[in-house]
């Protein structure tokens, strides 16, 4: 093993001179992906990158919006059972309180319309199932955010 | 194989396994309580009718499930954050599960009272 010398450095003998004189220069070699004139714009546009970002900024407001909101509603003043319609009545009484829950129905409602869509592609492997289920998915989050959205700006304190 | 490397099996997975089924479960409560609250438009004895069934023991622990499910997702969410921005997010992924897991833990003997106190004074008087 000893009579093998090899150098501490690691450069081998080739590596030390230059191939390449300017008689005969190196090759030339092209960019594999140099855009030109027929490449398109864009083949696909940064939706998943947009998405995966919203996930973070989201959950980073969700935290504080919705573990604000269960320490109000099951944690302070009695917990759950001081909830009821009057309750609801108090707080929706206060635009602040009228923001933070709307706030919180749109951003949850993406956070967790864009996680499942990741599961479901992830998991539903044949085409046609994924595309009911995201129909479905869609639907329901579209209808959801929309009633939800109604219920905070026409609530009435005066019903009955 | 080098130790320390395998993902599969360990705290990365498994943190990853029970974000996404405590996500799910989360979504699925979100579309049922933006249903109950539209009762309020419906009327303030609908919507107190229906809010009387989560004042009952056995919703009541379900309740406490959905804080447990919320407190995960929301600490272990911080993690994944931290792991895609911070330099060193990656390196200390683990102590940072076990940071969440022990703060759950935390929050979560701290939630018991709160949470479940009024079903058991219902069950076994006050």
């Amino acid at each position: 093993m000893s009579t093998t010398e090899s150098p501490a450095s690691g450069i081998g003998p080739v590596e030390g001179a230059s191939l390449y004189t300017p008689d005969n220069p190196a090759p030339l070699i092209e960019p594999p992906r140099a855009r030109t004139k027929k490449t398109p714009k864009s083949t696909r546009g940064n939706f998943e990158m947009v998405a995966w970002l919203f996930m973070r900024l989201s959950g980073v407001v969700l935290v504080v919006l919705v573990l604000g909101h269960l320490l109000i509603q099951l944690v302070l003043d009695g917990g759950v059972s001081k909830i009821g319609f009057a309750f609801v009545a108090g707080r929706w009484a206060s635009p602040f309180w009228q923001v933070w829950d709307l706030a919180m129905l749109w951003l949850a409602m993406l956070h967790g319309a864009n996680g499942l869509r990741t599961v479901i592609n992830d998991y539903a492997e044949r085409t046609n199932t994924r595309l009911w289920l995201k129909g479905l998915l869609y639907t329901a989050t579209v209808f959801t955010i929309l009633l939800g959205t109604l219920v905070i700006f026409t609530f009435d304190p005066n019903i009955r | 194989m080098p130790a320390g490397t395998l993902y599969r099996g360990r705290e990365g997975m498994w943190s990853w396994v029970a974000h996404r089924v405590t996500g799910v479960l989360i979504f699925f409560f979100l579309f049922v309580h933006v249903l109950d609250t539209a009762l309020v438009r419906v009327s303030p004895e609908a919507y107190d009718t229906v809010v009387a069934t989560y004042k009952t023991p056995i919703v009541a622990l379900l309740e406490y499930g959905l804080v447990a499910a919320i407190l995960f997702h929301a600490l272990n969410g911080l993690r994944v954050i931290a792991v895609d921005f911070w330099v060193k997010g990656a390196r200390y992924q683990k102590q940072m599960l076990w940071t969440v897991v022990a703060l759950w833990v935390v929050l979560m003997l701290g939630a018991i009272y709160p949470v479940l106190g009024h079903a058991a004074r219902e069950l076994f008087g006050s």
